[in-house]
């Protein structure tokens, strides 16, 4: 490709990514792009559903802040016109927890990766979830570590060719929601970014929520495509609108992600639940010591 | 191509640094591997995961959550007695950091091979000696490769080294994210048959084993802390006696030799510039080049980090000019600069009186051109003549102000 195919590529991304985020530039920087997402990844619909949400949360822009780690959707909220934090791997989650409680006030949403948030930072969701700190965690899920080329991690089906497991993955990987429910979770939902508009509502209930909101995206990736049965993105899509079955109800216990093609993939808004924060009963506890007075 | 084909026609084969680390590993038959994937340093695994996957490697291959749980499965691999590998970058080993003194404390012999790479933040991905300078003070034993062929070298060195009983102690071999890892190179194979006899697999004196237990890592407390400690800077300290014969082993075996400290057109030079990594090229054309201007300047290539060389200083003190090139910043410290710090306490010990100027460079990936490192060679020159003064602090080379 000579320089000025690829000065001519990069200018028609440009245009193409500038129209498609049209009406969303209060929230999206569309003087960043192109945005480093592949052609076929969902990070792009997910970026503007995000957007969306944002802009109708009736929250204050500038209330909101963005934290994410590394990876590629730790890119994300780099493409979002609100203050962002991009973190070591893994730490979002702890980050945010100590973000919250410097400043209550602030809508604080992590975007991470199912590498980044439930791999190595696993740790920090499961114990964030346990003390139901008042934070958002968009997981997006693609089965695999994208940036650095496609290797296996918690949540890649059994079965999957990775570049780390090129004869087939043998270990069983996290179903997110069932994790995130036994970890205290309060809010859980799972939609893939083809279900624009539900995937729009749950950031929306996500917002409104309070307590740990964890909303995971089956996002499509290419690096996990081309070696699993779906060479192009259009495969991935039909894969989503063929297997995907709607069950607001469904028995979190029976809905890990498989392979086999005549499993579905459960998607909905799963459980919601009000329970007293951390920050509530931080709050509760410096007011009723205050009145009582510190012990002798 | 495979690898009998290679062996028969005894070719070279074209290798990025990353694979030539995993060749390596391979042909160590090591039992081992624990990875977790980090740029620029994931192709090691990820083609150490297909030698374990076809067969070519018989090895118990994990792909663990975080590079601190990598080095501790690493770790526990080797305690058991098992020949262990892994393998990070940057991030990686800032996170490993606090196993890295289990792994020295322990006395676990295992090899890393360390992809340098810079330290966040603002995070970058691309080359620059920060992880590797950081973690110099860790009691590992460190090599620094200059190019592919080393790295693959330094890896059945390091084994050899590491599980010396005099000796016992982890080994990190480093090779520059990109310039190495990246680029391929040719790379002479060794019959991994001739290498497997070269660093033969021992039952170690003090591994875990079920027939007669031990403890490791427990409390050592004041009665007994101090004694361990001192054993392991011994320990440390003997490495570099060790290091000489396994390199003078290696060479009859293989051929190739690596000093821990070289001098390149020593004899007749006005000053010497000290490097390591793979800028080490860039730098040796730099001072051929002045040389054919008539700037008389020698090249100091360091390959052993850690234990220092001591015939660092033994070298260095007869000059009275020395430069000093070093890929990270030392932040706050006395020079501004790992080496230099090392370099002029070890001249200082020797009673020398040389006068030290450091050049800082090739920061976060930053290009090194010829041009930037016959920059630094001119400039030592002009020292050397006293047409410039020694600068109390470093020279930030191609920075912008």
């Amino acid at each position: 490709m000579s320089s000025s195919d690829r000065f001519r590529l990069r200018e028609f991304a440009v245009t193409s990514l500038t129209k498609y985020y049209e009406g969303l530039e209060q929230v999206i920087r569309t003087d960043r792009m192109p945005h480093i997402f592949c052609p076929g990844c969902g990070l792009g619909i997910i970026l503007k559903g995000l957007a969306e949400a944002i802009l109708k949360s009736g929250i204050p822009i500038n209330r909101h802040v963005g934290v994410s780690g590394i990876g590629c959707t730790g890119r994300l909220p780099g493409y979002l016109r609100i203050d962002a934090y991009h973190v070591t791997h893994g730490r979002a989650v702890a980050f945010a927890v100590g973000l919250k409680l410097a400043n209550p006030e602030l809508e604080v949403t992590v975007v991470g990766g199912d590498g980044d948030i439930v791999t190595i930072g696993g740790n920090h969701f499961i114990h964030a979830a346990r003390r139901n700190h008042d934070i958002n965690v968009i997981i997006v899920n693609n089965f695999i570590y994208g940036m650095t080329g496609g290797q296996y991690g918690a949540t890649t089906p059994t079965g999957s060719y990775t570049t780390t497991s090129p004869y087939g993955h043998v270990e069983y990987p996290f179903n997110i929601p069932l994790l995130a429910y036994a970890s205290g979770a309060t809010f859980i939902a799972r939609w893939t970014p083809i279900h624009y508009a539900q995937m729009v509502d749950a950031f929306l209930q996500m917002f409104e929520h309070k307590g740990f909101a964890v909303v995971e995206i089956i996002a499509p990736c290419v690096l996990y495509g081309e070696r699993n049965r779906f060479p192009s993105y259009t495969d991935m899509v039909k894969y989503f609108r063929d297997r995907c079955v709607i069950d607001h109800e469904a028995d979190l216990r029976k809905i890990g992600i498989s392979l086999d093609p005549k499993e579905p993939l459960v998607i909905g808004n799963f459980y919601k639940v009000r329970r007293k924060t951390y920050e509530e009963l931080y709050k509760e506890l410096i007011e009723r010591v205050s009145k009582e007075g510190a012990k002798e | 191509m495979s690898m009998n084909k290679v062996l028969e026609k005894k070719l070279l084969e074209p290798l990025s640094g990353n694979h030539a680390v995993a060749y390596a590993v391979r042909d160590c038959d090591v039992d081992v591997i624990s990875a977790y994937p980090i740029t620029p340093q994931t192709t090691i695994v990820e083609k150490l995961a297909e030698f374990v996957a076809s067969g070519e490697l018989d090895a118990e291959f994990l792909h663990v959550e975080s590079e601190h749980s990598a080095l501790s499965a690493a770790i526990g691999a080797a305690a058991s007695g098992a020949r262990a590998f892994t393998a990070t970058s940057s991030q990686g080993l800032a996170l490993m950091y606090e196993v890295l003194f289990i792994a020295s404390g322990m006395r676990i012999p295992m090899v890393m091979a360390l992809v340098t790479r810079a330290l966040s933040a603002p995070i970058n991905i691309w080359n620059d000696h920060s992880d590797l300078m950081a973690s110099q003070d860790t009691g590992w034993i460190q090599l620094v490769s200059t190019n592919n062929q080393e790295a693959y070298d330094f890896i059945i060195i390091g084994y050899k080294l590491s599980e010396r009983e005099d000796v016992m102690l982890p080994v990190m071999v480093a090779l520059d994210g990109y310039i190495q890892s990246h680029t391929i190179e040719p790379v002479q194979l060794e019959d991994p048959e001739k290498v497997r006899k070269f660093v033969p697999k021992k039952k170690r004196p003090v591994t875990l084993d079920p027939e007669k237990p031990v403890s490791f890592g427990t409390l050592g407390d004041p009665d007994w802390y101090y004694e361990f400690k001192i054993q392991q800077a011994e320990a440390l300290e003997r490495a570099y006696q060790a290091y000489k014969e396994v390199s003078s082993e290696f060479s009859q075996y293989f051929g190739r030799s690596y000093e821990p400290f070289q001098i390149l057109y020593g004899e007749d030079s006005d000053a010497i510039l000290v490097v390591l990594g793979a800028h080490t090229g860039t730098f040796l054309k730099a001072v051929e080049m002045a040389r054919r201007e008539g700037m008389k300047i020698g090249l100091g290539v360091i390959r052993m980090l850690r234990p220092f060389p001591p015939e660092v200083s033994k070298y260095l003190s007869q000059y009275s000019f020395i430069g000093v090139a070093d890929k990270a910043i030392n932040f706050g410290s006395a020079s501004g600069s790992y080496l230099t710090n090392d370099i002029a306490t070890s001249l200082y010990l020797e009673g020398a009186s040389s006068r030290i100027t450091t050049y800082i460079y090739g920061i976060g990936g930053r290009p090194v051109k010829i041009e930037d490192a016959l920059y630094v060679v001119r400039h030592l020159w002009r020292i050397s003549k006293r047409l410039e003064e020694v600068p109390k602090k470093p020279v930030f080379v191609g920075v912008r102000y």
